[in-house]
């Protein structure tokens, strides 16, 4: 039986079409992806994220755990409480556990967000190495989470909380405030502006029901990953895993080789993968005749070698196919996708390729 | 439920056929499968003059979210194909049963394993 989040039965009389995604009964869209995918680039759309995880770490040495646990470096959250961090936690091969959002609440609390289908093996890695460090572990199982996002995201929820919107109107990018009992975050899985809240179960309708009144439009995790691929973001598990390392995923400029006394699991792996030379590269692919790339089509860089397909779909945005691709490392500009026995052009990119709902191709 | 034209004959996987009266047969898919498949991007149809066993995969139809073959549900001969819809592949979403057809065969032979209305909602319903 797969878990319901408290938001159930809302998705069920807002007519969402609902799927098993890692375990969960998740709502897939609402009628139509691609209006949900518009709604955020052009205006606001609320998601149910509350199949995320929710974990707060207290203890003194919280900062040292993670500073041992994680590939970026959470130091660089220290002079600003509320500040979050995107980071890799990675196994001892240098491979990916996970990728997470730490916030840096108080010296003695952090708070993180961990994937829905990476849940038991996060939280077993996370205990098994916090009792060392003295700190406790708490799977936050009495919040929800929606994500608002959009351009006109932020405003739609200060009006929300009307008087309480002055405690959040001046927060920055990628950081963090309490109002009340919500957790607020400007960040989010989109490329646009907006918030993810963080709410006690019981409040998560009432909150939905609001944002709705004001012309939220609901979207479900069909729209979340069109977004995310155009906003050229990875999703765990498809564009990498615990076989992959960050500097063939993308995600180099997330793993802090600084300071270099830091000793974090899974850094001497990375610092051999560098010494050897770093074989790969994640890479944007735009399709340049017609078709729908797809993760795990074969990608053919003429006279350098073969790779692959890690995501790929049609971008609403653009109106065209996008991807993002593993590929022979170097710096090729071209390169071929088999689609269906079939070998298509494709335009090699740096992602994102929508930045604030403008295609950057 | 999704619309399902009495006049019209179905397959199972999920195709309509209709009668022209004048020899050919239009081929698209129902509305069951466009509302499973969800938002159509891409469309590639079969070209003309091609010679379609039945149940022979012959065209593809992809959504936001996923490819999936059309198969031929009778043999025969593609006369004509709707560019229409690899233009605006919403057509199919928008209707399935009109603007949204996908080609036209002649020299058809297999109508007899078709469904009627009745039987496609049966299968659909299993």
């Amino acid at each position: 039986m797969p878990k319901q989040t408290p938001l159930y039965a809302t998705h069920v009389a807002e007519g969402a079409k609902l799927v098993d995604f890692a375990g969960w009964d998740m709502p897939i869209h609402y009628g139509s992806q691609l209006e949900e995918h518009h709604m955020v680039r052009r205006a606001a759309g609320i998601f149910d994220v509350s199949h995320m995880c929710v974990v707060d770490l207290h203890g003194n040495r919280s900062r040292d755990l993670l500073r041992f646990l994680m590939a970026n470096d959470v130091a660089r959250l220290d002079a600003t409480p509320g500040k979050a961090l995107y980071s890799c936690m990675l196994n001892e091969r240098g491979g990916v556990i996970d990728d997470l959002i730490i916030y840096h609440m108080e010296t003695v609390w952090y708070r993180l967000v961990v994937n829905a289908g990476t849940r038991d093996k996060d939280l077993a890695w996370l205990v098994r190495h916090a009792s060392s460090f003295d700190v406790e572990v708490i799977e936050r199982t009495d919040l929800a989470m929606v994500a608002v996002q959009g351009p006109e995201a932020r405003n739609k929820v200060h009006s929300v909380l009307e008087g309480d919107a002055v405690k959040v109107e001046g927060l920055s990018r990628f950081s963090a405030a309490e109002v009340g009992e919500l957790f607020i975050a400007r960040t989010g899985y989109t490329g646009e502006d907006g918030y993810e809240i963080v709410v006690p179960t019981e409040q998560v309708e009432d909150l939905w029901h609001k944002l709705r009144e004001v012309g939220v439009t609901p979207c479900g995790l069909g729209a979340r990953d069109t977004l995310r691929l155009e906003a050229g973001m990875n999703l765990y598990g498809q564009d990498m895993d615990e076989n992959t390392s960050p500097l063939i995923s993308g995600l180099a400029w997330t793993v802090a080789m600084n300071p270099e006394g830091r000793k974090f699991i899974g850094r001497e792996v990375l610092e051999a993968e560098r010494e050897r030379g770093i074989g790969q590269r994640l890479v944007g692919l735009l399709l340049e005749e017609k078709g729908v790339l797809r993760a795990h089509q074969k990608v053919i860089v003429e006279g350098v070698g073969e790779g692959e397909t890690t995501s790929g779909s049609f971008s609403p945005t653009m109106g065209k196919a996008i991807a993002l691709a593993r590929i022979p490392a170097g710096d090729a500009e071209e390169c071929l996708v088999e689609i269906r026995g079939r070998q298509l052009k494709a335009r090699i990119v740096k992602p994102p390729f929508v930045r604030n709902g403008k295609p950057l191709y | 439920m999704s619309n399902l034209p009495q006049e019209l004959k179905y397959s199972k996987s999920h195709e309509w056929v209709r009668d022209e009266g004048d020899g050919t047969y239009t081929v698209g898919i129902t509305d069951h499968a466009q509302g499973l498949l969800g938002d159509m991007v891409f469309i590639e149809l079969p070209e003309i003059d091609r010679e379609l066993g039945a149940e022979e995969e012959c065209a593809v139809v992809e959504s936001v979210k996923a490819a999936s073959d059309v198969y031929a549900p009778v043999a025969g001969t593609v006369v004509e194909r709707n560019s229409a819809v690899e233009e605006s592949p919403e057509l199919v979403n928008q209707d399935p049963y009109g603007d949204g057809w996908l080609f036209r065969l002649k020299d058809v032979s297999g109508l007899e394993d078709l469904l009627d209305a009745d039987g496609y909602a049966a299968s659909i319903e299993e």
